[in-house]
């Protein structure tokens, strides 16, 4: 079965990639199994200096899924090509960038210099993390701002660019929108929901930075709904993400409107899960009617309107 | 580092609310270390997404076994001490780096643990032992019920008890034995929380020693950044506890 999809700047053998943050620099999966089966992958977060990130602990378990404020810790961006970017040109599977910073002026110099290193054929755009005081959620929240920093990012910008949207806003189509407005190539979503839990004996939250950003399972009904959404007010491809630890989930990813598909947290509970998925992944298409990837995406809108009516 | 299903061969209480399990899998073959540590998946389905680390507390390579040693903290760790025998876990290891048993050169070892920080240094004294270096064990728990492997430690060198409220042992924590007791030896090792890492390390900061370290862990093989610990000296500023760690030398990572 044909798994392939282009989006721009990534020809994917398969649509399964990855989520930044849950896969490192790849050196550390490239252990477990070969990189090459995977469709692309999404590097950690660059900065345009070196972050220590936050305190510890930083993870929490949470039912069906868990709380991170790791503080987007990374060697900075020249470090990041100089050091990590070499091992990834071995491989043949693209490789988008995560791109955050905490002024339009430092998105503006990690996206110039790290588009042009032959490796990365996509930026990710990172305007959702939750977990830094500055370090993007506002021009996640804020439509103008999302507009202004896809924009200013674009322009310097030798690859596509995909925006990955907070869902901690009350109209996500509004901040997709602003991003298309501003010449988003493509978009990603969700990032993680912002969180807390706390622990009974101590009394005190159990990250050390309080909050969190909820990721797993249990949010994938919100992004689902926002990849939805969004499918419906943009023609942009879609990275969908949030939750995925299956085939199933893919497939529904792909219902919404996604074209590629990310994987997180699942990466933490089982290692193997992206080549797993990617190997499922016929089956379950063909089972419900299905016989490529491309023939599945968006195919949940066709049917949103007749399914009540079947008794 | 390999991923296996391993199988519950026992499992019992050897303590209030400790387990002792130990597995038999080809893991055991291994190289491993005292001071590594078990990934194990917690449950099926997708309710717990994160594993839990759990170090290594005894391998016996010809019965091709290895035990572990947990208390009961959580849901996590409750819902692993209900495995039942036969059962088989999912399990990452042997994970991170241990204590480097075989490059170092001593005749005198210290071993300093407390609490759940106690098993990977039986692993180490029987390791310590069999290289014919001299053990003294300083173990230290909250009262009487916590205390586990007492004999076992005791048929392995020098051993001494603390309880925070004397219900065993001497009436206190593991530095006011190193206070009191004139021990004798090349280097420390301790594992345990990170409150008493931090008074042993600075109580013999002029002494070689190794720490062990404790800490919530998501990927854990080194790829998420959630378990980090600043070190000053290395080039990157910090060191990733799961991979590069948990064992480290006393004077290469800053504990916060």
């Amino acid at each position: 079965m044909n798994l392939a999809v282009h989006l721009p700047g990534l020809a994917m053998k398969n649509p399964i990639l990855p989520a930044s943050g849950c896969f490192g620099f790849g050196k550390e999966y490239a252990e477990l199994y070969n990189l090459n089966l995977l469709g692309a992958i999404t590097i950690k977060a660059a900065t345009g200096t070196a972050r220590y990130g936050n305190a510890t602990p930083r993870v929490a378990e949470t039912d069906a899924g868990m709380l991170n404020a790791i503080g987007l810790q990374n060697p900075g961006v020249d470090q990041i090509m100089a050091q990590e970017l070499p091992f990834l040109a071995t491989y043949d599977t693209p490789i988008m960038a995560n791109v955050a910073g905490s002024t339009i002026e430092e998105y503006v110099e990690v996206a110039q210099k790290i588009s042009t290193h032959p490796v990365i054929k996509a930026i990710e755009l990172n305007i959702s993390c939750p977990n830094v005081k500055e370090g993007g959620v506002q021009f996640g929240t804020d439509p103008a701002l999302a507009q202004t920093v896809t924009a200013a990012v674009k322009e310097v910008s030798m690859v596509p660019v995909y925006v990955k949207l907070s869902p901690n806003v009350t109209d996500i189509t509004a901040i997709a929108s602003a991003a298309e407005a501003g010449g988003a190539d493509g978009l990603s979503l969700i990032n993680t929901l912002t969180g807390m839990q706390i622990n009974l004996a101590s009394q005190k939250p159990l990250l050390a930075n309080k909050i969190g950003g909820l990721s797993g399972p249990a949010v994938k009904p919100v992004a689902i709904r926002m990849v939805y959404q969004v499918r419906q007010v943009t023609d942009l491809p879609i990275i969908g993400m949030g939750g995925v630890t299956t085939a199933e989930d893919v497939l529904e990813f792909l219902l919404a409107g996604a074209s590629a598909v990310a994987v997180g947290t699942a990466n933490f509970q089982h290692p193997f899960v992206c080549p797993e998925i990617i190997e499922q992944l016929p089956a379950v298409l063909e089972k419900y009617g299905f016989s490529s990837v491309e023939d599945a995406i968006g195919k949940g809108h066709e049917h949103a309107d007749t399914h009540l009516s079947r008794t | 580092m390999i991923h296996e299903q391993l199988e519950i061969i026992s499992k019992q209480y050897i303590a209030k609310d400790t387990v002792e399990m130990t597995f038999r899998g080809r893991m055991a073959q291994e190289k491993i270390l005292p001071g590594q540590f078990l990934h194990l998946l917690v449950g099926e389905g997708t309710n717990h997404m994160l594993r839990r680390p759990i170090s290594i507390a005894g391998v016996d390579q010809q019965a091709s076994t290895i035990t572990i040693i947990f208390k009961l903290l959580g849901e996590g760790t409750n819902t692993l001490a209900k495995a039942a025998l036969g059962d088989q876990l999912d399990a990452l290891g042997p994970c991170g780096q241990g204590y480097p048993v075989d490059d170092l050169q001593l005749e005198k070892a210290l071993l300093v643990g407390g609490g759940i920080g106690v098993p990977p240094l039986y692993y180490l004294a029987q390791s310590l032992k069999q290289k014919g270096v001299h053990v003294t064990m300083v173990a230290g728990f909250q009262n009487k019920e916590h205390v586990f492997y007492e004999d076992q430690f005791q048929l392995l060198g020098t051993y001494y008890l603390a309880t925070d409220d004397g219900s065993a042992g001497v009436k206190g924590f593991v530095t006011d034995i190193i206070d009191a007791e004139e021990l004798d030896y090349d280097q420390y090792f301790t594992c345990g929380p990170t409150g008493m890492l931090k008074a042993v390390s600075t109580k013999l900061s002029d002494q070689e020693g190794f720490i062990s370290i404790e800490q919530r862990m998501g990927c854990g093989i080194g790829a998420c950044f959630a378990c980090v610990v600043p070190a000053p000296d290395s080039a990157s500023g910090y060191k990733k506890i799961c991979k590069d760690g948990p064992v480290f030398r006393a004077k290469e990572v800053v504990l916060t």
